[in-house]
Protein backbone atom coordinates (compact mmCIF):
# COMPACT_ATOMS: atom_id res chain seq x y z
CA UNK A 1 0.00 0.00 0.00
CA UNK A 2 2.72 2.73 0.79
CA UNK A 3 4.72 1.39 -2.19
CA UNK A 4 1.04 2.50 -4.69
CA UNK A 5 1.12 5.75 -2.78
CA UNK A 6 4.63 6.37 -2.72
CA UNK A 7 4.76 5.46 -7.07
CA UNK A 8 1.77 7.75 -7.36
CA UNK A 9 3.29 10.33 -5.36
CA UNK A 10 6.57 10.49 -7.15
CA UNK A 11 4.99 10.34 -10.46
CA UNK A 12 3.41 13.76 -9.49
CA UNK A 13 6.53 14.91 -8.43
CA UNK A 14 8.26 14.72 -12.04
CA UNK A 15 5.85 16.25 -14.68
CA UNK A 16 7.24 17.40 -18.00
CA UNK A 17 7.91 20.59 -16.84
CA UNK A 18 10.42 19.30 -14.37
CA UNK A 19 11.89 17.28 -16.07
CA UNK A 20 12.55 20.81 -19.04
CA UNK A 21 13.67 22.49 -15.77
CA UNK A 22 16.50 19.98 -15.38
CA UNK A 23 17.13 19.23 -19.24
CA UNK A 24 17.53 23.38 -19.34
CA UNK A 25 19.65 23.50 -16.00
CA UNK A 26 22.24 21.07 -17.20
CA UNK A 27 22.36 22.28 -21.28
CA UNK A 28 22.96 25.42 -20.12
CA UNK A 29 25.81 25.00 -17.54
CA UNK A 30 27.43 23.53 -20.62
CA UNK A 31 26.39 26.75 -22.88
CA UNK A 32 27.22 29.07 -20.21
CA UNK A 33 31.30 28.30 -19.83
CA UNK A 34 31.10 26.97 -23.63
CA UNK A 35 32.49 23.28 -22.13
CA UNK A 36 30.62 20.54 -24.59
CA UNK A 37 29.82 17.60 -23.38
CA UNK A 38 32.55 15.57 -25.72
CA UNK A 39 35.23 18.20 -24.40
CA UNK A 40 33.68 16.58 -20.45
CA UNK A 41 34.47 13.00 -22.37
CA UNK A 42 37.61 13.73 -23.19
CA UNK A 43 38.64 14.88 -20.24
CA UNK A 44 36.82 11.71 -18.21
CA UNK A 45 39.43 9.62 -20.44
CA UNK A 46 42.53 11.18 -19.54
CA UNK A 47 41.78 11.84 -15.98
CA UNK A 48 41.01 8.16 -15.95
CA UNK A 49 44.24 6.78 -17.25
CA UNK A 50 46.34 9.19 -14.79
CA UNK A 51 43.90 7.81 -12.17
CA UNK A 52 44.93 5.02 -13.09
CA UNK A 53 47.95 4.73 -12.11
CA UNK A 54 47.71 5.29 -8.33
CA UNK A 55 43.84 3.99 -8.05
CA UNK A 56 42.53 0.67 -8.74
CA UNK A 57 39.05 2.62 -9.93
CA UNK A 58 35.80 1.28 -11.49
CA UNK A 59 35.75 2.93 -15.05
CA UNK A 60 32.26 2.45 -15.33
CA UNK A 61 30.75 3.93 -12.33
CA UNK A 62 32.59 6.81 -12.92
CA UNK A 63 30.46 10.23 -13.32
CA UNK A 64 31.68 13.19 -14.18
CA UNK A 65 29.74 16.14 -15.19
CA UNK A 66 29.49 20.26 -14.63
CA UNK A 67 27.16 21.75 -11.99
CA UNK A 68 25.98 24.94 -11.09
CA UNK A 69 24.71 26.64 -7.44
CA UNK A 70 23.81 30.22 -7.82
CA UNK A 71 26.28 31.42 -9.46
CA UNK A 72 29.39 29.26 -9.43
CA UNK A 73 30.21 26.41 -11.73
CA UNK A 74 31.78 23.24 -10.45
CA UNK A 75 33.16 20.40 -11.83
CA UNK A 76 32.13 17.50 -9.99
CA UNK A 77 33.44 13.91 -10.30
CA UNK A 78 32.56 11.06 -8.33
CA UNK A 79 35.10 8.23 -8.87
CA UNK A 80 34.88 4.83 -7.08
CA UNK A 81 37.89 2.85 -6.19
CA UNK A 82 38.06 -0.80 -6.27
CA UNK A 83 41.07 -0.86 -4.21
CA UNK A 84 44.62 0.80 -3.55
CA UNK A 85 47.20 -0.72 -6.20
CA UNK A 86 50.16 -2.90 -4.19
CA UNK A 87 53.11 -0.54 -5.98
CA UNK B 1 16.44 62.68 -24.49
CA UNK B 2 14.59 59.67 -25.39
CA UNK B 3 15.23 56.44 -24.58
CA UNK B 4 16.46 53.31 -26.79
CA UNK B 5 14.52 49.91 -26.26
CA UNK B 6 15.31 46.84 -28.33
CA UNK B 7 13.16 43.77 -28.31
CA UNK B 8 15.38 41.09 -28.32
CA UNK B 9 14.73 36.60 -28.06
CA UNK B 10 17.19 34.55 -29.74
CA UNK B 11 14.93 32.03 -31.33
CA UNK B 12 12.78 33.10 -34.12
CA UNK B 13 8.60 32.85 -33.59
CA UNK B 14 8.55 33.51 -29.89
CA UNK B 15 7.11 37.07 -30.58
CA UNK B 16 9.27 39.95 -31.15
CA UNK B 17 7.68 41.21 -33.81
CA UNK B 18 3.81 41.23 -32.21
CA UNK B 19 5.77 42.65 -28.99
CA UNK B 20 7.20 45.65 -30.51
CA UNK B 21 4.19 46.61 -31.87
CA UNK B 22 1.84 46.34 -29.18
CA UNK B 23 4.38 48.08 -26.77
CA UNK B 24 5.51 50.54 -29.46
CA UNK B 25 1.40 51.20 -30.06
CA UNK B 26 0.97 50.72 -25.97
CA UNK B 27 3.30 53.72 -25.48
CA UNK B 28 1.57 56.19 -28.08
CA UNK B 29 -1.75 55.48 -26.22
CA UNK B 30 -0.06 56.55 -23.06
CA UNK B 31 0.76 60.23 -24.92
CA UNK B 32 4.76 59.06 -26.08
CA UNK B 33 6.15 60.02 -28.89
CA UNK B 34 7.66 56.93 -30.73
CA UNK B 35 9.30 55.68 -33.67
CA UNK B 36 9.43 52.01 -34.12
CA UNK B 37 12.37 50.62 -36.35
CA UNK B 38 12.48 47.21 -38.04
CA UNK B 39 15.67 45.89 -37.84
CA UNK B 40 14.97 42.54 -39.57
CA UNK B 41 16.35 43.58 -42.65
CA UNK B 42 15.15 40.79 -45.55
CA UNK B 43 12.33 39.98 -43.50
CA UNK B 44 10.27 43.07 -43.33
CA UNK B 45 7.60 42.30 -40.62
CA UNK B 46 6.70 45.02 -38.57
CA UNK B 47 5.33 47.30 -41.13
CA UNK B 48 2.24 44.41 -41.63
CA UNK B 49 1.46 43.48 -38.07
CA UNK B 50 0.70 46.93 -37.77
CA UNK B 51 -1.57 47.32 -40.98
CA UNK B 52 0.87 50.01 -42.48
CA UNK B 53 2.68 47.66 -45.31
CA UNK B 54 0.49 50.31 -47.93
CA UNK B 55 2.36 53.08 -47.11
CA UNK B 56 6.18 52.23 -47.27
CA UNK B 57 8.45 54.74 -49.45
CA UNK B 58 11.76 54.63 -48.35
CA UNK B 59 13.53 52.12 -45.45
CA UNK B 60 16.00 52.55 -42.91
CA UNK B 61 18.87 51.61 -45.60
CA UNK B 62 17.65 54.52 -47.50
CA UNK B 63 18.29 56.72 -44.83
CA UNK B 64 21.68 54.97 -44.01
CA UNK B 65 23.06 55.52 -47.55
CA UNK B 66 21.66 59.22 -47.54
CA UNK B 67 18.90 57.96 -50.93
CA UNK B 68 16.57 60.26 -48.38
CA UNK B 69 16.10 62.18 -45.48
CA UNK B 70 15.06 60.86 -42.28
CA UNK B 71 11.91 62.32 -41.75
CA UNK B 72 11.03 60.76 -45.25
CA UNK B 73 11.22 57.08 -44.36
CA UNK B 74 9.42 57.48 -41.15
CA UNK B 75 5.98 56.34 -41.43
CA UNK B 76 3.36 57.84 -39.76
CA UNK B 77 0.78 55.27 -37.90
CA UNK B 78 -2.97 55.03 -38.84
CA UNK B 79 -4.37 55.62 -35.31
CA UNK B 80 -1.67 57.51 -33.18
CA UNK B 81 0.39 60.49 -35.11
CA UNK B 82 2.90 60.39 -32.11
CA UNK B 83 3.83 57.11 -33.76
CA UNK B 84 6.09 55.92 -36.41
CA UNK B 85 7.62 53.51 -37.95
CA UNK B 86 11.00 53.67 -39.82
CA UNK B 87 10.76 49.80 -41.92
CA UNK B 88 13.48 47.23 -42.71
CA UNK B 89 14.46 46.87 -46.24
CA UNK B 90 13.25 43.98 -48.01
CA UNK B 91 15.38 44.01 -50.57
CA UNK B 92 19.05 43.68 -49.10
CA UNK B 93 20.98 41.45 -46.09
CA UNK B 94 21.45 42.36 -42.85
CA UNK B 95 25.10 43.99 -43.80
CA UNK B 96 23.46 46.99 -45.02
CA UNK B 97 23.50 48.60 -41.72
CA UNK B 98 26.65 48.30 -39.34
CA UNK B 99 26.66 49.10 -35.61
CA UNK B 100 28.05 52.57 -36.23
CA UNK B 101 24.93 53.88 -38.12
CA UNK B 102 22.23 52.09 -36.13
CA UNK B 103 23.95 54.45 -33.26
CA UNK B 104 24.03 57.52 -34.67
CA UNK B 105 20.37 56.70 -36.26
CA UNK B 106 19.29 56.27 -32.53
CA UNK B 107 21.14 59.10 -30.99
CA UNK B 108 19.19 61.43 -34.20
CA UNK B 109 15.80 60.22 -32.98
CA UNK B 110 16.61 60.62 -29.26
CA UNK B 111 16.18 64.41 -30.31
CA UNK B 112 12.88 63.70 -31.18
CA UNK B 113 10.90 61.19 -29.99
CA UNK B 114 10.57 59.92 -26.16
CA UNK B 115 11.12 56.30 -27.05
CA UNK B 116 12.83 54.27 -29.36
CA UNK B 117 11.58 50.58 -29.92
CA UNK B 118 14.25 48.38 -32.12
CA UNK B 119 12.56 45.17 -33.70
CA UNK B 120 15.94 43.28 -33.67
CA UNK B 121 16.21 39.80 -35.99
CA UNK B 122 16.16 36.33 -34.66
CA UNK B 123 19.51 34.60 -33.99
CA UNK B 124 23.04 36.10 -32.81
CA UNK B 125 25.11 37.27 -35.77
CA UNK B 126 25.33 40.55 -37.07
CA UNK B 127 21.43 41.63 -37.60
CA UNK B 128 21.40 41.17 -33.68
CA UNK B 129 24.65 42.83 -33.29
CA UNK B 130 23.40 45.68 -35.51
CA UNK B 131 19.75 46.04 -33.59
CA UNK B 132 21.17 46.26 -30.26
CA UNK B 133 23.99 49.20 -31.16
CA UNK B 134 21.98 51.95 -30.31
CA UNK B 135 20.14 50.81 -27.48
CA UNK B 136 19.62 51.68 -23.69
CA UNK B 137 17.92 48.63 -22.60
CA UNK B 138 16.97 45.40 -23.71
CA UNK B 139 14.01 43.49 -23.31
CA UNK B 140 14.14 39.30 -23.71
CA UNK B 141 11.05 37.71 -25.23
CA UNK B 142 10.65 34.16 -24.56
CA UNK B 143 8.23 31.18 -24.60
CA UNK B 144 8.06 28.46 -21.79
CA UNK B 145 9.63 26.13 -24.19
CA UNK B 146 12.81 24.57 -23.43
CA UNK B 147 14.50 25.97 -26.97
CA UNK B 148 13.17 28.98 -26.69
CA UNK B 149 14.28 29.45 -22.80
CA UNK B 150 18.00 27.73 -24.02
CA UNK B 151 18.25 30.90 -26.37
CA UNK B 152 16.96 33.39 -24.20
CA UNK B 153 19.91 32.70 -22.04
CA UNK B 154 22.49 32.74 -25.17
CA UNK B 155 20.96 36.46 -25.88
CA UNK B 156 21.26 37.48 -22.08
CA UNK B 157 24.68 36.47 -22.64
CA UNK B 158 25.67 38.13 -25.52
CA UNK B 159 23.19 41.23 -23.93
CA UNK B 160 25.38 42.03 -21.36
CA UNK B 161 28.89 41.51 -23.17
CA UNK B 162 27.94 44.15 -25.44
CA UNK B 163 27.41 46.54 -22.36
CA UNK B 164 23.02 45.98 -22.08
CA UNK B 165 23.21 45.05 -18.23
CA UNK B 166 19.71 44.05 -16.65
CA UNK B 167 17.91 43.16 -20.06
CA UNK B 168 14.34 42.76 -18.57
CA UNK B 169 12.14 39.34 -19.61
CA UNK B 170 8.57 38.79 -21.37
CA UNK B 171 7.21 35.62 -21.25
CA UNK B 172 4.71 34.84 -24.29
CA UNK B 173 2.14 32.88 -25.12
CA UNK B 174 1.69 31.22 -21.93
CA UNK B 175 -0.95 28.45 -21.20
CA UNK B 176 -2.24 28.18 -17.55
CA UNK B 177 -3.99 25.32 -17.68
CA UNK B 178 -0.92 23.49 -18.84
CA UNK B 179 1.18 25.30 -16.19
CA UNK B 180 -1.19 24.20 -13.98
CA UNK B 181 -0.90 20.61 -15.12
CA UNK B 182 2.92 20.66 -14.90
CA UNK B 183 3.48 20.48 -18.22
CA UNK B 184 4.47 23.55 -18.77
CA UNK B 185 7.52 25.19 -17.15
CA UNK B 186 5.47 28.14 -15.20
CA UNK B 187 6.81 31.20 -14.39
CA UNK B 188 8.75 31.01 -11.08
CA UNK B 189 10.78 27.73 -13.35
CA UNK B 190 12.06 30.13 -15.83
CA UNK B 191 12.63 33.29 -14.01
CA UNK B 192 15.23 30.50 -11.55
CA UNK B 193 16.52 29.48 -14.65
CA UNK B 194 17.28 32.90 -16.71
CA UNK B 195 17.71 35.05 -13.32
CA UNK B 196 16.76 38.14 -14.71
CA UNK B 197 14.00 40.59 -13.89
CA UNK B 198 10.61 39.67 -14.93
CA UNK B 199 8.79 42.36 -17.27
CA UNK B 200 5.37 40.49 -17.87
CA UNK B 201 3.40 37.27 -19.16
CA UNK B 202 1.43 37.57 -22.02
CA UNK B 203 -0.87 34.78 -22.46
CA UNK B 204 -1.29 32.35 -25.34
CA UNK B 205 -4.44 34.19 -26.90
CA UNK B 206 -6.16 33.70 -30.31
CA UNK B 207 -7.03 37.06 -30.61
CA UNK B 208 -3.38 37.87 -31.45
CA UNK B 209 -3.56 35.93 -34.76
CA UNK B 210 -6.91 37.88 -35.40
CA UNK B 211 -5.40 41.32 -34.79
CA UNK B 212 -2.22 40.59 -36.71
CA UNK B 213 -4.46 39.48 -39.73
CA UNK B 214 -6.23 42.69 -39.45
CA UNK B 215 -2.82 44.92 -38.66
CA UNK B 216 -4.28 46.91 -35.74
CA UNK B 217 -2.31 45.30 -32.81
CA UNK B 218 -4.15 43.32 -29.61
CA UNK B 219 -2.76 46.53 -27.29
CA UNK B 220 -5.72 48.67 -28.77
CA UNK B 221 -8.62 46.64 -27.60
CA UNK B 222 -10.33 46.03 -24.36
CA UNK B 223 -11.51 42.83 -24.06
CA UNK B 224 -8.33 40.65 -24.72
CA UNK B 225 -5.94 39.01 -22.17
CA UNK B 226 -3.36 39.64 -24.46
CA UNK B 227 -3.86 42.84 -24.60
CA UNK B 228 -4.15 43.86 -21.48
CA UNK B 229 -1.25 41.91 -21.02
CA UNK B 230 0.84 44.37 -23.19
CA UNK B 231 -0.82 47.22 -21.53
CA UNK B 232 0.39 46.14 -18.55
CA UNK B 233 3.69 45.59 -19.68
CA UNK B 234 3.73 49.23 -21.43
CA UNK B 235 3.31 50.78 -18.34
CA UNK B 236 5.70 49.13 -16.72
CA UNK B 237 8.16 50.14 -18.98
CA UNK B 238 7.08 53.82 -17.94
CA UNK B 239 8.11 52.68 -14.52
CA UNK B 240 4.61 52.54 -12.96
CA UNK B 241 4.12 49.43 -10.68
CA UNK B 242 1.56 46.74 -11.81
CA UNK B 243 1.28 43.34 -10.25
CA UNK B 244 1.50 40.79 -12.73
CA UNK B 245 -2.18 39.87 -14.02
CA UNK B 246 -4.49 37.36 -12.57
CA UNK B 247 -3.96 35.24 -14.67
CA UNK B 248 -0.94 33.82 -13.61
CA UNK B 249 -1.07 34.00 -9.49
CA UNK B 250 -5.03 34.38 -8.93
CA UNK B 251 -5.33 31.12 -11.23
CA UNK B 252 -2.60 29.42 -9.38
CA UNK B 253 -3.62 29.94 -5.86
CA UNK B 254 -6.81 29.10 -6.42
CA UNK B 255 -5.84 26.05 -8.54
CA UNK B 256 -3.82 25.37 -5.23
CA UNK B 257 -6.69 25.97 -2.63
CA UNK B 258 -9.28 23.49 -4.65
CA UNK B 259 -6.97 20.63 -4.30
CA UNK B 260 -4.74 21.23 -1.48
CA UNK B 261 -7.05 22.13 0.75
CA UNK B 262 -9.73 19.55 0.15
Amino acid sequence: MLEVMKGIFSKEDSTSKDLAKERLRLVLVHDRIGVSPELIDDMKEELIEVISKYLDIDEDGLEMDLDRNDNSVALIANIPVKSLNNR
Amino acid sequence: MGKCIVITSGKGGVGKTTTSANLGTGLAKLGKRVVLIDADIGLRNLDVVLGLENRIVYDIVDVVEGNCRLEQALIKDKRYSSLCLLPAAQTRDKTAVNPDQMKELCEKLKKDFDYIVIDSPAGIEQGFKNAIAGADRALVVTTPEVSAVRDADRIIGMLEAEGLYDPELIINRVRIDMMNRGDMMNIEDMIEILAIKLLGVVPEDEKIVISTNKGEPVVLSDSSQSGEAFWNITRRLEGEEIPLISLEEGMLDRFKRIVGLR
